[in-house]
């Protein structure tokens, strides 16, 4: 039985122990067994624990080591469906249980836009072919007799990219897909999971001969306060220098350089996105093409963050380790490709510590300071707006700014915009719910976070962006003199 | 001769910045823009003895805002003469 100690749910742990074994075989110098061995090593058996059969858990595993090792190589996107996973979850809609009373004021019939409920032996029947599935009725009914019932990757899906085939499986539509994970944490059965990279960022490591041939920069965004409770970031910073890194950096500090240009691209062009979730960002191209323009051409904090490392070291390596699924399509896209060289996520690297059976809460601490507490705070929702609105002050220019949080909170304001009846001018986006901070692949999620995030703010040693400008200002001009 | 400070978080913590713009204002002031390269780097691995500055091949170190002038003239202005 799989016992679940640093995750919310059972499923992250499963995910989690597949990259575990899969680090140990590959620090064990041989793979070839890999897909018969670590499948048996989490399933031990005899007896099933969580599917039908020990087979088919086996089998679920085979798939999930595929996904740890790059998943299909011919699907593009970062997040796929594990077909034998998916367990055909119900999708009846709109539904009345036998707890309909069959009274009289029949408030489900009059709340109905479509006249989808008609009263047959005194009871409620929905017309399917009518109702629109809007949950309308499930809330007038007093006895709570009627349910919309979703699956919950559908529902958790904004982007409307997740259909149900004829075998009743799920499958996601690469054209609407954003990649912003949500379904990987929402699917109760693990069926959708995201690509793994941790090969890639095993071989740079390794290949990197203990820095020598070049040295390998790890950058951790901020979300990462919310995740370790059970250590201190320091502590976790030294856990990484003794998996190989050369340094940890916060992210943050890339934040910071976003935060000072797009700042500066508002000023001059009045109206802006931001650019620093590749997710929201994908959502305007494939949903908003006429707001495209508005869109930040501001890299990201990742990508200024792995511009000013090479800008100071060319031949380092840079791994970025995050909560984000769409970071891993990122860092592939061109304007990214040459500043980052892999992407983890939080799991991951909880799962690589653990496979180096290193205990981070016993280690000593290492210093990690870098950026400032506008550069930290961009982990949460509302903290770009929160610094961008002091720049403008700062500059002497207005803004009018909303930080939307979540995909439908992002739709709604986005078409106002293209409308041309929006009051704003500056319109932060996040994927997720509450920002980075509650990504699809932070370890826990909850309101907790958000206190973390902004005590880490506050404790930063500059409070302005200005030393992070002047930094790359300086690491620039000497990059320039190497050529 | 390239001179590089330390902005690792240990030595930021202990005053990066300020050993940086003291060495840029001495550089410009002394017209040794032709002469010295000021860069940064992340970690020169001398975290308990920052800030950490190298000078070519030599460490120089425990540095900070308020000694930064004084290295510069001791320790840094004499390599380049040699």
């Amino acid at each position: 039985m799989i016992h679940n100690r640093l995750f919310d749910t059972t499923v992250q742990q499963i995910k989690y122990e597949v990259i575990k074994e899969l680090i140990r075989a590959y620090d064990s110098g041989d793979l070839t067994d890999v897909y018969h061995d670590v499948p048996v090593k989490i399933m031990p058996g005899p007896k099933a624990s969580l599917r039908c059969c020990i087979y088919k858990e086996r089998a679920i595993i085979q798939e999930r080591l595929k996904i740890a090792m790059g998943g299909d190589k011919e699907n593009p996107n970062v997040v796929e469906v594990i077909d034998i996973a998916c367990d055909e979850c119900p999708v009846d809609g709109v539904f009345v249980t036998p707890a309909c009373r069959g009274c009289i004021s029949h408030r489900c019939m009059e709340v109905c836009p479509k006249n989808a409920i008609t009263i047959v032996d005194k009871h409620a029947v929905v017309d399917k072919e009518k109702c629109i599935e809007c949950g309308r009725c499930t809330q007038a009914c007093p006895y709570n007799a009627i349910i919309l019932q979703k699956r919950p990757c559908v529902l958790s899906c904004k982007a409307g990219a997740i259909k149900v085939n004829a075998d009743k499986k799920a499958v996601i539509d690469n054209d609407k897909c954003v990649g912003c994970g949500a379904c990987v944490y929402q699917c109760p059965f693990g069926a959708i999971a995201d690509k793994s990279y941790i090969l890639d960022a095993l071989e740079l490591i390794k290949n990197s001969e203990n820095n020598t041939k070049y040295k390998v920069y790890a950058i951790i965004a901020p979300a990462i306060v919310a995740q370790f409770n059970y250590a201190r970031i320091e502590q976790v910073v030294t856990g990484m220098h003794d998996l190989g890194f050369h340094q940890v950096v916060e992210t943050a500090i890339g934040a910071d350089l976003t935060l000072d240009r797009e700042a500066d691209e508002l000023k001059e062009h009045g109206t802006l996105t931001t650019s620093c979730c590749p997710s929201f960002v994908k959502y305007i191209h494939k949903n908003f093409p006429e707001l495209v323009k508005y869109i930040s051409t501001t890299p990201s904090p990742m990508v200024m963050a792995g511009k000013l490392i090479k800008a100071m070291d060319p031949t380092g390596k840079v791994i970025f380790i995050g909560p984000c699924t769409a970071k891993k399509f990122e860092y592939k896209q061109d304007i990214a490709k040459d500043f980052i060289d892999c992407v983890l996520s939080f799991e991951e690297l909880q799962a690589f510590l653990d496979a180096r059976d290193i205990d981070v809460s016993s280690l000593p601490d290492t210093d990690f300071d870098n950026a400032s507490y506008y550069g930290r705070i961009f982990a949460r929702s509302g903290g770009i707006v929160e610094g961008v609105t002091d720049l403008a002050k700062e500059r002497g220019f207005e803004v009018s700014p909303i930080a939307m949080s979540g995909l439908d909170e992002c739709k709604k304001q986005l078409l106002l915009l293209k409308l041309g009846k929006s009051p704003y001018t500056f319109f932060e986006g996040m994927a997720c719910d509450g920002g980075c901070v509650n990504g699809a692949l932070c370890l826990h999620h909850g309101p907790k976070s958000l206190t973390d995030v902004n005590k880490y703010g506050a404790q930063a040693k500059e409070k302005s962006v200005e030393g992070s400008v002047k930094l790359y200002e300086l690491a620039k001009n000497s990059a320039k003199t190497d050529e | 001769m390239v001179l590089s400070v330390c902005v690792g978080s240990s030595c930021h913590l202990k005053g990066s910045y300020d050993v940086i713009e003291t060495f840029k204002k001495l550089i410009a002031d002394k017209q040794l823009e032709n002469d010295i390269e000021l860069r940064a780097c992340f970690c020169l691995g001398r975290c308990s003895d920052g800030v950490a500055v190298k000078a070519d091949n030599n460490y120089i170190l425990n540095v900070n805002g308020s000694n930064a002038e004084q290295k510069f003239v001791d320790e840094i202005l004499p390599l380049l003469a040699k």
